[in-house]
Protein backbone atom coordinates (compact mmCIF):
# COMPACT_ATOMS: atom_id res chain seq x y z
CA UNK A 1 0.00 0.00 0.00
CA UNK A 2 1.30 3.61 -0.29
CA UNK A 3 1.75 5.60 2.09
CA UNK A 4 1.02 9.36 1.12
CA UNK A 5 -3.02 8.55 0.86
CA UNK A 6 -6.16 10.75 0.92
CA UNK A 7 -7.93 10.48 4.26
CA UNK A 8 -11.72 11.22 2.93
CA UNK A 9 -13.71 9.33 4.75
CA UNK A 10 -17.31 8.37 2.66
CA UNK A 11 -15.14 8.65 -1.24
CA UNK A 12 -13.55 5.54 -1.14
CA UNK A 13 -16.77 3.92 0.20
CA UNK A 14 -18.43 5.56 -2.54
CA UNK A 15 -15.79 4.01 -5.08
CA UNK A 16 -16.11 0.66 -3.79
CA UNK A 17 -20.02 0.19 -4.36
CA UNK A 18 -20.29 -0.46 -7.67
CA UNK A 19 -17.71 -3.07 -7.56
CA UNK A 20 -19.01 -4.57 -4.41
CA UNK A 21 -22.66 -4.35 -5.33
CA UNK A 22 -21.85 -6.45 -8.47
CA UNK A 23 -19.67 -8.94 -7.07
CA UNK A 24 -22.03 -10.05 -4.13
CA UNK A 25 -25.08 -9.75 -6.40
CA UNK A 26 -23.49 -11.94 -9.04
CA UNK A 27 -20.71 -13.53 -7.61
CA UNK A 28 -20.75 -14.66 -3.96
CA UNK A 29 -25.18 -14.95 -3.69
CA UNK A 30 -24.73 -17.75 -7.25
CA UNK A 31 -21.60 -19.52 -5.76
CA UNK A 32 -23.24 -19.78 -2.29
CA UNK A 33 -26.29 -20.96 -4.07
CA UNK A 34 -24.18 -23.88 -5.62
CA UNK A 35 -22.81 -24.97 -2.40
CA UNK A 36 -26.40 -25.11 -0.43
CA UNK A 37 -27.96 -26.84 -3.52
CA UNK A 38 -25.59 -29.03 -4.29
CA UNK A 39 -27.17 -31.07 -1.11
CA UNK A 40 -30.99 -30.70 -1.82
CA UNK A 41 -32.75 -32.89 -4.22
CA UNK A 42 -35.02 -30.69 -6.33
CA UNK A 43 -37.96 -32.73 -8.40
CA UNK A 44 -38.17 -31.89 -11.80
CA UNK A 45 -40.81 -29.13 -11.97
CA UNK A 46 -38.62 -26.99 -9.06
CA UNK A 47 -42.00 -26.88 -6.80
CA UNK A 48 -40.17 -28.59 -3.46
CA UNK A 49 -36.53 -29.62 -2.56
CA UNK A 50 -35.23 -32.05 0.11
CA UNK A 51 -32.05 -32.23 2.06
CA UNK A 52 -30.26 -34.96 1.28
CA UNK A 53 -26.51 -34.39 2.58
CA UNK A 54 -23.58 -35.65 0.58
CA UNK A 55 -25.91 -37.78 -1.86
CA UNK A 56 -25.37 -35.62 -5.16
CA UNK A 57 -21.80 -36.25 -4.76
CA UNK A 58 -21.89 -39.74 -3.70
CA UNK A 59 -24.17 -40.60 -6.75
CA UNK A 60 -21.77 -38.51 -8.97
CA UNK A 61 -18.57 -40.43 -7.39
CA UNK A 62 -20.39 -43.67 -8.66
CA UNK A 63 -22.02 -42.82 -12.31
CA UNK A 64 -20.31 -43.72 -15.28
CA UNK A 65 -21.32 -41.18 -17.25
CA UNK A 66 -19.80 -38.74 -14.73
CA UNK A 67 -16.46 -41.02 -14.68
CA UNK A 68 -16.22 -41.00 -18.67
CA UNK A 69 -16.65 -37.42 -19.07
CA UNK A 70 -13.80 -37.07 -16.16
CA UNK A 71 -11.15 -39.45 -17.82
CA UNK A 72 -11.70 -37.42 -21.07
CA UNK A 73 -11.71 -34.05 -19.92
CA UNK A 74 -8.17 -35.62 -18.16
CA UNK A 75 -6.85 -36.69 -21.38
CA UNK A 76 -8.25 -33.64 -23.45
CA UNK A 77 -6.57 -30.91 -21.27
CA UNK A 78 -3.46 -32.81 -21.38
CA UNK A 79 -3.43 -33.45 -25.29
CA UNK A 80 -4.89 -29.73 -25.76
CA UNK A 81 -1.73 -27.80 -23.13
CA UNK A 82 0.72 -30.02 -24.30
CA UNK A 83 0.33 -29.25 -28.01
CA UNK A 84 -0.65 -26.03 -27.92
CA UNK A 85 2.33 -24.90 -25.93
CA UNK A 86 5.21 -27.10 -28.07
CA UNK A 87 3.68 -26.11 -31.57
CA UNK A 88 3.35 -22.25 -29.63
CA UNK A 89 7.09 -22.65 -28.47
CA UNK A 90 8.65 -23.92 -31.77
CA UNK A 91 7.07 -20.85 -34.06
CA UNK A 92 7.71 -18.37 -30.85
CA UNK A 93 11.83 -19.80 -31.36
CA UNK A 94 11.63 -19.31 -35.14
CA UNK A 95 9.53 -15.91 -35.02
CA UNK A 96 11.92 -14.29 -32.61
CA UNK A 97 14.91 -15.55 -34.76
CA UNK A 98 13.91 -14.44 -38.28
CA UNK A 99 14.51 -10.66 -39.29
CA UNK A 100 12.68 -10.56 -42.72
CA UNK A 101 9.36 -10.73 -42.42
CA UNK A 102 9.19 -10.91 -39.01
CA UNK A 103 6.05 -8.80 -38.17
CA UNK A 104 4.29 -10.45 -40.87
CA UNK A 105 4.76 -13.54 -39.22
CA UNK A 106 3.51 -12.26 -36.15
CA UNK A 107 0.43 -10.74 -37.11
CA UNK A 108 -0.29 -13.99 -39.06
CA UNK A 109 0.07 -16.38 -35.68
CA UNK A 110 -1.36 -14.11 -33.35
CA UNK A 111 -5.14 -12.87 -35.03
CA UNK A 112 -6.62 -15.92 -34.50
CA UNK A 113 -7.07 -15.05 -30.44
CA UNK A 114 -9.98 -12.87 -31.55
CA UNK A 115 -11.58 -16.02 -33.28
CA UNK A 116 -14.87 -16.61 -30.78
CA UNK A 117 -14.43 -20.54 -30.42
CA UNK A 118 -17.80 -21.51 -31.70
CA UNK A 119 -16.64 -19.84 -34.83
CA UNK A 120 -13.66 -22.08 -34.73
CA UNK A 121 -16.07 -25.16 -34.08
CA UNK A 122 -18.23 -24.09 -37.43
CA UNK A 123 -14.64 -24.23 -39.26
CA UNK A 124 -14.36 -27.81 -38.08
CA UNK A 125 -17.46 -28.73 -39.00
CA UNK A 126 -17.06 -27.68 -42.48
CA UNK A 127 -13.37 -29.48 -42.39
CA UNK A 128 -14.74 -32.19 -41.63
CA UNK A 129 -17.68 -32.64 -43.76
CA UNK A 130 -18.59 -36.13 -43.95
CA UNK A 131 -18.50 -35.99 -48.14
CA UNK A 132 -16.42 -33.79 -48.96
CA UNK A 133 -14.26 -31.74 -45.97
CA UNK A 134 -11.00 -31.52 -46.83
CA UNK A 135 -9.44 -33.18 -44.08
CA UNK A 136 -11.96 -35.99 -44.15
CA UNK A 137 -10.66 -36.23 -47.92
CA UNK A 138 -7.36 -36.36 -46.29
CA UNK A 139 -8.11 -38.64 -43.46
CA UNK A 140 -9.46 -40.53 -46.01
CA UNK A 141 -6.38 -41.06 -48.53
CA UNK A 142 -4.38 -41.93 -45.13
CA UNK A 143 -6.89 -44.77 -44.51
CA UNK A 144 -8.65 -43.58 -41.85
CA UNK A 145 -12.82 -43.75 -41.98
CA UNK A 146 -13.40 -40.48 -40.59
CA UNK A 147 -16.93 -39.52 -39.32
CA UNK A 148 -17.40 -37.06 -37.30
CA UNK A 149 -20.17 -36.70 -34.48
CA UNK A 150 -20.95 -40.63 -35.10
CA UNK A 151 -17.42 -41.93 -33.51
CA UNK A 152 -16.09 -40.59 -30.08
CA UNK A 153 -12.61 -40.97 -31.19
CA UNK A 154 -13.08 -39.17 -34.23
CA UNK A 155 -15.31 -36.31 -32.60
CA UNK A 156 -12.52 -36.14 -29.85
CA UNK A 157 -9.61 -35.88 -32.97
CA UNK A 158 -11.95 -32.77 -34.09
CA UNK A 159 -12.29 -31.05 -30.85
CA UNK A 160 -8.46 -31.37 -29.68
CA UNK A 161 -7.08 -30.02 -33.44
CA UNK A 162 -9.64 -27.31 -33.32
CA UNK A 163 -9.05 -26.65 -29.88
CA UNK A 164 -5.30 -26.56 -30.18
CA UNK A 165 -5.34 -23.91 -33.35
CA UNK A 166 -7.53 -21.95 -31.16
CA UNK A 167 -4.98 -21.98 -28.23
CA UNK A 168 -1.76 -21.33 -30.41
CA UNK A 169 -1.85 -17.72 -30.69
CA UNK A 170 -2.13 -16.81 -26.77
CA UNK A 171 1.03 -19.28 -26.00
CA UNK A 172 2.55 -18.02 -28.83
CA UNK A 173 2.42 -14.38 -27.79
CA UNK A 174 3.47 -14.91 -24.42
CA UNK A 175 6.57 -17.16 -25.42
CA UNK A 176 7.94 -14.23 -27.89
CA UNK A 177 7.68 -11.68 -25.19
CA UNK A 178 9.43 -14.40 -22.61
CA UNK A 179 11.98 -14.91 -25.82
CA UNK A 180 12.37 -11.16 -26.46
CA UNK A 181 13.20 -10.32 -22.68
CA UNK A 182 15.84 -12.68 -22.15
CA UNK A 183 18.49 -9.81 -22.13
CA UNK A 184 21.04 -9.49 -25.39
CA UNK A 185 24.46 -10.23 -23.30
CA UNK A 186 22.76 -13.62 -22.13
CA UNK A 187 22.39 -14.75 -25.53
CA UNK A 188 25.44 -13.38 -26.99
CA UNK A 189 27.73 -14.93 -23.93
CA UNK A 190 25.34 -18.28 -25.44
CA UNK A 191 26.69 -17.96 -28.51
CA UNK A 192 30.42 -17.92 -27.54
CA UNK A 193 30.03 -20.88 -25.27
CA UNK A 194 27.67 -23.03 -27.04
CA UNK A 195 27.99 -23.48 -31.09
CA UNK A 196 25.40 -25.49 -31.59
CA UNK A 197 21.74 -23.80 -31.68
CA UNK A 198 19.96 -26.80 -30.61
CA UNK A 199 22.26 -26.75 -27.59
CA UNK A 200 22.10 -23.66 -26.62
CA UNK A 201 18.18 -23.44 -26.88
CA UNK A 202 17.98 -26.57 -24.67
CA UNK A 203 20.45 -25.44 -21.86
CA UNK A 204 19.99 -21.18 -22.13
CA UNK A 205 16.79 -20.23 -23.75
CA UNK A 206 14.50 -23.08 -22.40
CA UNK A 207 15.59 -23.01 -18.51
CA UNK A 208 15.08 -19.02 -18.80
CA UNK A 209 11.54 -19.73 -20.56
CA UNK A 210 10.40 -22.09 -17.94
CA UNK A 211 9.03 -19.46 -15.70
CA UNK A 212 6.47 -18.73 -18.66
CA UNK A 213 5.79 -22.03 -19.26
CA UNK A 214 4.92 -22.95 -15.61
CA UNK A 215 2.28 -19.78 -15.70
CA UNK A 216 1.27 -20.75 -19.71
CA UNK A 217 0.51 -24.48 -17.99
CA UNK A 218 -2.35 -23.30 -15.94
CA UNK A 219 -3.72 -21.08 -18.63
CA UNK A 220 -4.18 -23.49 -20.39
CA UNK A 221 -5.15 -26.30 -18.48
CA UNK A 222 -8.13 -23.65 -17.05
CA UNK A 223 -8.61 -22.77 -21.19
CA UNK A 224 -8.89 -26.53 -22.16
CA UNK A 225 -11.84 -27.07 -18.97
CA UNK A 226 -13.54 -23.77 -19.69
CA UNK A 227 -12.87 -21.80 -22.53
CA UNK A 228 -13.70 -25.21 -25.15
CA UNK A 229 -17.17 -25.07 -24.55
CA UNK A 230 -18.00 -23.58 -27.70
CA UNK A 231 -15.71 -25.26 -29.68
CA UNK A 232 -17.12 -28.39 -27.97
CA UNK A 233 -21.14 -27.52 -28.24
CA UNK A 234 -20.84 -26.33 -31.94
CA UNK A 235 -18.54 -29.12 -33.10
CA UNK A 236 -21.02 -32.26 -31.87
CA UNK A 237 -24.08 -29.54 -32.94
CA UNK A 238 -25.78 -29.43 -29.68
CA UNK A 239 -26.39 -32.91 -29.97
CA UNK A 240 -24.47 -34.67 -26.93
CA UNK A 241 -25.23 -38.02 -27.40
CA UNK A 242 -22.59 -40.49 -27.09
CA UNK A 243 -19.97 -37.65 -28.35
CA UNK A 244 -17.33 -36.93 -26.01
CA UNK A 245 -18.16 -34.17 -23.42
CA UNK A 246 -15.85 -32.21 -20.78
CA UNK A 247 -17.06 -32.05 -17.23
CA UNK A 248 -18.34 -28.04 -18.09
CA UNK A 249 -20.32 -29.14 -21.10
CA UNK A 250 -21.96 -31.75 -18.30
CA UNK A 251 -22.79 -29.31 -16.08
CA UNK A 252 -24.41 -27.38 -18.71
CA UNK A 253 -26.29 -30.53 -19.70
CA UNK A 254 -27.39 -31.86 -16.46
CA UNK A 255 -28.40 -29.02 -14.91
CA UNK A 256 -30.02 -26.64 -18.07
CA UNK A 257 -31.44 -29.33 -20.23
CA UNK A 258 -31.83 -32.57 -17.64
CA UNK A 259 -33.15 -30.31 -15.01
CA UNK A 260 -31.24 -32.18 -12.13
CA UNK A 261 -29.94 -28.76 -10.17
CA UNK A 262 -28.34 -30.81 -7.06
CA UNK A 263 -26.42 -33.44 -9.61
CA UNK A 264 -24.93 -30.07 -11.32
CA UNK A 265 -24.18 -27.60 -8.93
CA UNK A 266 -22.71 -30.85 -6.97
CA UNK A 267 -20.57 -30.77 -10.38
CA UNK A 268 -20.08 -27.15 -10.07
CA UNK A 269 -18.43 -27.50 -6.74
CA UNK A 270 -16.38 -30.01 -7.69
CA UNK A 271 -15.42 -27.53 -10.75
CA UNK A 272 -14.63 -24.91 -8.41
CA UNK A 273 -12.84 -27.00 -5.95
CA UNK A 274 -10.21 -27.99 -8.89
CA UNK A 275 -10.07 -24.16 -10.21
CA UNK A 276 -9.44 -22.88 -6.52
CA UNK A 277 -5.96 -25.57 -5.98
CA UNK A 278 -5.21 -24.33 -9.68
CA UNK A 279 -5.58 -20.74 -9.68
CA UNK A 280 -3.92 -21.05 -5.90
CA UNK A 281 -0.93 -22.80 -7.59
CA UNK A 282 -0.88 -20.27 -10.44
CA UNK A 283 -0.23 -17.44 -8.28
CA UNK A 284 2.76 -18.73 -6.48
CA UNK A 285 4.14 -18.98 -9.87
CA UNK A 286 3.92 -15.67 -10.56
CA UNK A 287 5.07 -14.73 -7.98
CA UNK A 288 7.91 -17.17 -8.16
CA UNK A 289 8.37 -15.76 -11.99
CA UNK A 290 8.94 -12.22 -10.42
CA UNK A 291 12.36 -14.03 -8.36
CA UNK A 292 13.46 -15.35 -11.55
CA UNK A 293 13.49 -12.23 -13.92
CA UNK B 1 33.15 -8.26 -50.23
CA UNK B 2 31.19 -11.27 -48.73
CA UNK B 3 28.38 -12.18 -50.48
CA UNK B 4 25.32 -12.53 -48.47
CA UNK B 5 24.89 -16.52 -48.73
CA UNK B 6 21.56 -18.26 -48.35
CA UNK B 7 21.84 -20.22 -44.65
CA UNK B 8 20.24 -24.23 -44.79
CA UNK B 9 18.82 -23.07 -41.16
CA UNK B 10 17.61 -19.66 -42.28
CA UNK B 11 15.61 -21.37 -44.85
CA UNK B 12 14.25 -24.09 -42.84
CA UNK B 13 12.73 -21.36 -39.97
CA UNK B 14 11.12 -19.34 -42.60
CA UNK B 15 9.33 -23.34 -43.98
CA UNK B 16 8.03 -23.66 -40.52
CA UNK B 17 6.80 -20.36 -39.87
CA UNK B 18 5.39 -20.59 -43.54
CA UNK B 19 3.55 -23.65 -42.46
CA UNK B 20 2.63 -22.52 -39.22
CA UNK B 21 0.95 -19.13 -40.92
CA UNK B 22 -0.86 -21.73 -43.22
CA UNK B 23 -2.05 -23.70 -40.85
CA UNK B 24 -3.56 -20.31 -38.94
CA UNK B 25 -4.58 -19.07 -42.05
CA UNK B 26 -6.01 -21.70 -44.40
CA UNK B 27 -10.24 -22.41 -42.15
CA UNK B 28 -11.00 -19.08 -43.18
CA UNK B 29 -9.52 -18.26 -46.29
CA UNK B 30 -11.88 -21.44 -47.52
CA UNK B 31 -14.78 -19.51 -45.24
CA UNK B 32 -14.28 -16.92 -47.43
CA UNK B 33 -13.80 -18.85 -50.67
CA UNK B 34 -16.85 -20.68 -49.89
CA UNK B 35 -19.13 -17.73 -49.62
CA UNK B 36 -18.35 -16.35 -53.01
CA UNK B 37 -19.72 -19.33 -54.32
CA UNK B 38 -23.31 -20.18 -55.41
CA UNK B 39 -24.54 -22.59 -52.72
CA UNK B 40 -25.30 -25.72 -55.19
CA UNK B 41 -21.43 -25.22 -56.17
CA UNK B 42 -21.14 -25.96 -52.15
CA UNK B 43 -23.31 -28.63 -51.46
CA UNK B 44 -21.62 -30.88 -54.28
CA UNK B 45 -18.14 -30.15 -54.05
CA UNK B 46 -17.52 -28.00 -50.96
CA UNK B 47 -14.33 -25.74 -50.52
CA UNK B 48 -12.39 -25.12 -53.83
CA UNK B 49 -9.90 -22.75 -55.62
CA UNK B 50 -12.03 -21.00 -57.59
CA UNK B 51 -13.50 -17.65 -56.28
CA UNK B 52 -17.09 -16.99 -57.03
CA UNK B 53 -18.87 -13.83 -57.23
CA UNK B 54 -21.43 -14.08 -54.78
CA UNK B 55 -19.73 -12.18 -51.93
CA UNK B 56 -22.14 -8.99 -52.41
CA UNK B 57 -25.12 -11.24 -52.74
CA UNK B 58 -23.91 -13.62 -49.68
CA UNK B 59 -23.32 -10.54 -47.95
CA UNK B 60 -26.46 -8.58 -48.43
CA UNK B 61 -28.16 -12.02 -47.03
CA UNK B 62 -26.48 -12.29 -44.07
CA UNK B 63 -27.06 -9.00 -43.56
CA UNK B 64 -30.51 -8.55 -43.54
CA UNK B 65 -32.43 -12.13 -43.63
CA UNK B 66 -33.49 -13.40 -40.51
CA UNK B 67 -35.11 -17.19 -40.28
CA UNK B 68 -36.33 -17.12 -36.64
CA UNK B 69 -40.36 -16.66 -35.63
CA UNK B 70 -39.69 -13.08 -35.24
CA UNK B 71 -37.58 -12.58 -37.94
CA UNK B 72 -35.33 -10.05 -35.79
CA UNK B 73 -32.50 -12.24 -36.09
CA UNK B 74 -30.94 -10.77 -38.85
CA UNK B 75 -27.26 -10.31 -39.24
CA UNK B 76 -27.54 -6.70 -38.79
CA UNK B 77 -29.44 -6.89 -35.36
CA UNK B 78 -26.93 -9.22 -33.89
CA UNK B 79 -24.05 -7.12 -35.17
CA UNK B 80 -25.86 -4.26 -32.85
CA UNK B 81 -26.34 -6.84 -30.02
CA UNK B 82 -22.36 -7.78 -30.15
CA UNK B 83 -21.23 -4.21 -30.63
CA UNK B 84 -23.23 -3.29 -27.18
CA UNK B 85 -21.90 -6.65 -25.53
CA UNK B 86 -18.84 -6.07 -26.12
CA UNK B 87 -18.47 -2.10 -25.94
CA UNK B 88 -20.62 -2.17 -22.51
CA UNK B 89 -18.46 -5.34 -21.13
CA UNK B 90 -14.91 -3.17 -21.91
CA UNK B 91 -16.45 0.02 -20.49
CA UNK B 92 -18.43 -1.27 -17.45
CA UNK B 93 -15.15 -3.38 -16.56
CA UNK B 94 -12.59 -0.70 -16.70
CA UNK B 95 -15.20 2.08 -15.01
CA UNK B 96 -15.62 -0.08 -12.09
CA UNK B 97 -11.83 -1.53 -12.44
CA UNK B 98 -10.74 1.89 -12.01
CA UNK B 99 -12.76 2.82 -9.11
CA UNK B 100 -11.91 0.40 -6.99
CA UNK B 101 -8.43 0.18 -7.76
CA UNK B 102 -8.11 4.09 -7.00
CA UNK B 103 -10.10 3.28 -3.99
CA UNK B 104 -7.41 0.54 -2.76
CA UNK B 105 -4.11 2.01 -3.58
CA UNK B 106 -5.17 5.85 -3.02
CA UNK B 107 -7.24 5.57 -0.30
CA UNK B 108 -6.59 4.64 3.70
CA UNK B 109 -9.48 2.58 4.39
CA UNK B 110 -9.86 0.68 7.82
CA UNK B 111 -11.76 -3.04 5.94
CA UNK B 112 -9.07 -2.40 2.82
CA UNK B 113 -7.83 -5.55 3.89
CA UNK B 114 -10.87 -7.31 3.74
CA UNK B 115 -12.16 -5.58 0.90
CA UNK B 116 -9.40 -6.40 -0.92
CA UNK B 117 -9.72 -10.25 -0.65
CA UNK B 118 -13.67 -10.06 -1.38
CA UNK B 119 -12.89 -8.26 -4.22
CA UNK B 120 -9.67 -10.77 -5.46
CA UNK B 121 -11.72 -13.80 -4.22
CA UNK B 122 -13.14 -13.50 -7.82
CA UNK B 123 -10.14 -14.03 -9.84
CA UNK B 124 -10.65 -17.90 -8.59
CA UNK B 125 -13.52 -18.50 -10.05
CA UNK B 126 -14.89 -18.37 -13.48
CA UNK B 127 -18.37 -18.04 -14.55
CA UNK B 128 -18.45 -20.95 -15.97
CA UNK B 129 -18.61 -22.57 -12.66
CA UNK B 130 -21.21 -20.78 -11.47
CA UNK B 131 -23.36 -20.70 -14.59
CA UNK B 132 -26.79 -22.19 -13.32
CA UNK B 133 -27.13 -20.38 -10.09
CA UNK B 134 -26.07 -17.32 -11.73
CA UNK B 135 -28.68 -18.23 -14.21
CA UNK B 136 -31.38 -18.44 -11.76
CA UNK B 137 -30.64 -15.07 -9.85
CA UNK B 138 -30.93 -13.13 -13.10
CA UNK B 139 -33.98 -14.67 -13.73
CA UNK B 140 -35.23 -13.72 -10.60
CA UNK B 141 -33.75 -10.35 -11.04
CA UNK B 142 -36.25 -10.81 -14.32
CA UNK B 143 -33.35 -9.34 -16.05
CA UNK B 144 -33.66 -12.44 -18.96
CA UNK B 145 -33.41 -11.22 -22.48
CA UNK B 146 -32.09 -7.96 -21.67
CA UNK B 147 -28.55 -5.72 -21.98
CA UNK B 148 -28.11 -5.77 -18.10
CA UNK B 149 -28.70 -9.29 -17.57
CA UNK B 150 -26.21 -10.04 -20.59
CA UNK B 151 -23.48 -7.50 -19.26
CA UNK B 152 -23.12 -7.10 -15.64
CA UNK B 153 -23.04 -11.11 -14.73
CA UNK B 154 -20.21 -11.12 -17.01
CA UNK B 155 -18.54 -8.18 -15.07
CA UNK B 156 -18.86 -9.80 -11.44
CA UNK B 157 -15.03 -10.43 -11.62
CA UNK B 158 -11.95 -8.75 -10.55
CA UNK B 159 -9.41 -8.61 -13.89
CA UNK B 160 -9.56 -4.95 -14.41
CA UNK B 161 -9.51 -4.42 -10.76
CA UNK B 162 -6.47 -6.27 -10.49
CA UNK B 163 -4.54 -5.17 -13.31
CA UNK B 164 -5.05 -1.37 -12.58
CA UNK B 165 -4.12 -2.24 -8.75
CA UNK B 166 -0.72 -3.30 -9.89
CA UNK B 167 -0.55 0.11 -12.58
CA UNK B 168 -1.54 2.56 -9.73
CA UNK B 169 1.08 0.93 -7.40
CA UNK B 170 4.08 1.45 -9.77
CA UNK B 171 3.23 4.87 -10.21
CA UNK B 172 5.63 7.37 -8.17
CA UNK B 173 4.40 8.25 -4.76
CA UNK B 174 5.90 11.68 -5.29
CA UNK B 175 3.20 12.36 -7.66
CA UNK B 176 0.07 12.30 -5.41
CA UNK B 177 2.58 14.29 -2.42
CA UNK B 178 3.05 17.05 -4.83
CA UNK B 179 -0.58 17.18 -6.31
CA UNK B 180 -1.65 17.22 -2.71
CA UNK B 181 1.36 19.95 -1.98
CA UNK B 182 -0.22 21.59 -4.55
CA UNK B 183 -3.90 21.98 -3.10
CA UNK B 184 -4.99 18.82 -5.74
CA UNK B 185 -8.50 17.04 -3.48
CA UNK B 186 -8.90 13.57 -4.26
CA UNK B 187 -11.59 13.80 -6.95
CA UNK B 188 -9.16 16.25 -8.92
CA UNK B 189 -6.31 13.94 -8.93
CA UNK B 190 -8.06 11.11 -10.51
CA UNK B 191 -9.58 13.09 -13.48
CA UNK B 192 -6.49 15.39 -14.10
CA UNK B 193 -3.70 13.21 -13.46
CA UNK B 194 -3.95 9.71 -12.98
CA UNK B 195 -6.82 9.37 -15.90
CA UNK B 196 -4.65 11.05 -18.78
CA UNK B 197 -1.45 8.78 -17.35
CA UNK B 198 -3.51 5.68 -17.70
CA UNK B 199 -4.47 6.20 -21.37
CA UNK B 200 -2.12 3.21 -22.75
CA UNK B 201 -3.30 1.05 -20.07
CA UNK B 202 -6.85 1.88 -20.33
CA UNK B 203 -6.58 1.34 -24.59
CA UNK B 204 -4.45 -2.21 -23.99
CA UNK B 205 -7.29 -3.39 -21.26
CA UNK B 206 -10.37 -1.96 -23.57
CA UNK B 207 -8.78 -4.17 -26.33
CA UNK B 208 -8.78 -7.24 -24.44
CA UNK B 209 -12.00 -6.74 -22.89
CA UNK B 210 -13.86 -5.89 -26.15
CA UNK B 211 -12.82 -8.86 -27.58
CA UNK B 212 -13.78 -11.20 -24.66
CA UNK B 213 -16.76 -9.68 -24.28
CA UNK B 214 -17.61 -9.69 -28.14
CA UNK B 215 -16.56 -13.33 -27.74
CA UNK B 216 -18.71 -14.65 -24.93
CA UNK B 217 -21.13 -17.44 -26.08
CA UNK B 218 -21.89 -20.10 -23.29
CA UNK B 219 -23.65 -17.14 -21.05
CA UNK B 220 -25.32 -15.14 -24.03
CA UNK B 221 -26.86 -18.65 -25.13
CA UNK B 222 -28.24 -19.46 -21.47
CA UNK B 223 -29.17 -15.48 -20.99
CA UNK B 224 -31.32 -14.88 -24.39
CA UNK B 225 -34.02 -16.50 -25.96
CA UNK B 226 -35.25 -13.83 -27.45
CA UNK B 227 -34.16 -14.06 -30.89
CA UNK B 228 -34.10 -9.97 -31.01
CA UNK B 229 -31.28 -10.21 -28.13
CA UNK B 230 -28.77 -12.71 -29.82
CA UNK B 231 -25.28 -11.89 -30.23
CA UNK B 232 -23.12 -12.59 -33.61
CA UNK B 233 -21.22 -15.31 -31.46
CA UNK B 234 -24.27 -16.69 -30.14
CA UNK B 235 -26.76 -17.20 -33.30
CA UNK B 236 -23.77 -19.29 -34.54
CA UNK B 237 -25.66 -22.48 -33.47
CA UNK B 238 -28.33 -21.11 -35.59
CA UNK B 239 -25.82 -21.29 -38.36
CA UNK B 240 -24.57 -24.45 -38.06
CA UNK B 241 -28.77 -25.42 -38.05
CA UNK B 242 -29.03 -23.70 -41.01
CA UNK B 243 -26.37 -25.90 -42.67
CA UNK B 244 -28.21 -28.78 -41.22
CA UNK B 245 -31.92 -28.56 -41.96
CA UNK B 246 -32.42 -26.83 -45.56
CA UNK B 247 -32.74 -29.08 -48.65
CA UNK B 248 -30.27 -26.53 -50.25
CA UNK B 249 -27.70 -25.60 -47.18
CA UNK B 250 -27.40 -22.24 -47.03
CA UNK B 251 -23.03 -22.41 -47.18
CA UNK B 252 -22.69 -18.85 -48.40
CA UNK B 253 -24.82 -16.86 -45.80
CA UNK B 254 -23.59 -19.14 -43.01
CA UNK B 255 -20.36 -18.20 -43.96
CA UNK B 256 -20.52 -14.93 -44.42
CA UNK B 257 -22.08 -14.56 -40.79
CA UNK B 258 -19.39 -16.35 -39.27
CA UNK B 259 -16.87 -13.72 -40.56
CA UNK B 260 -18.83 -10.95 -40.19
CA UNK B 261 -18.87 -12.17 -36.15
CA UNK B 262 -15.09 -12.39 -36.17
CA UNK B 263 -14.15 -9.54 -38.28
CA UNK B 264 -14.46 -6.59 -35.73
CA UNK B 265 -11.84 -8.15 -33.23
CA UNK B 266 -9.67 -9.23 -35.44
CA UNK B 267 -9.64 -5.96 -36.88
CA UNK B 268 -9.11 -4.27 -33.57
CA UNK B 269 -6.12 -6.81 -32.57
CA UNK B 270 -4.31 -6.10 -35.77
CA UNK B 271 -3.91 -2.78 -35.89
CA UNK B 272 -3.88 -2.27 -32.33
CA UNK B 273 -0.94 -5.23 -31.81
CA UNK B 274 1.23 -3.43 -29.75
CA UNK B 275 -1.58 -2.01 -26.94
CA UNK B 276 -2.69 -5.66 -27.32
CA UNK B 277 0.20 -7.52 -26.83
CA UNK B 278 1.04 -5.27 -23.62
CA UNK B 279 -2.52 -5.74 -22.70
CA UNK B 280 -2.63 -9.12 -22.66
CA UNK B 281 0.75 -10.14 -21.55
CA UNK B 282 1.03 -7.77 -18.72
CA UNK B 283 -2.37 -8.54 -17.20
CA UNK B 284 -1.18 -12.19 -17.06
CA UNK B 285 -4.63 -13.42 -17.37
Amino acid sequence: MKRAAFTNRWLPILLLLPQMAIIVVFFYWPAWHALTSSFYLQDPFGFSETFVGFANYTSLWKSAPYARAASFTVVFSLLVTFLSLAIALLLAVKADKVIKGAKAYRTALMWVYAVAPPVAGVMGIILFNQSWGPLTRFLTMLGWDFKLGVNYYDTAFAMVLVSVWKQIPVNFIFFLSGLQSIPKSVREAALIDNRSASGRFWDITFPLLAPTGFFLLITNITYSLFDTFGVIDTLVKGEPGNNPMTLVYKVYVDGFRGNDMGGSSAQSVILMVLVLAMTIAQFRLVERRIHYT
Amino acid sequence: MQKPRLRLSTVLDHVILIIGSLFMMLPVLMLLQMTSMPDLVNMKNGPGLSFGSQLDDNFLKAMLKADGFAGANTGLNMLWNSLILGFGFAIGKIVLGMMAAYAIVYFRLRFASFAFWMIFTTLLLPLEVRILPSYEIVQKLGMLNTYQGLIVPLIASATATFFFRQYFRSIPEELVEAARIDGAGPVKFFFDILVPLSRTMVAAMFIIMFVYGWNQYLWPTMITTDEGMFTLVRGIKQITQMLEGNQIPEYGRANMLALIAILPPVLIVVFFQSWFVKGLTESDK
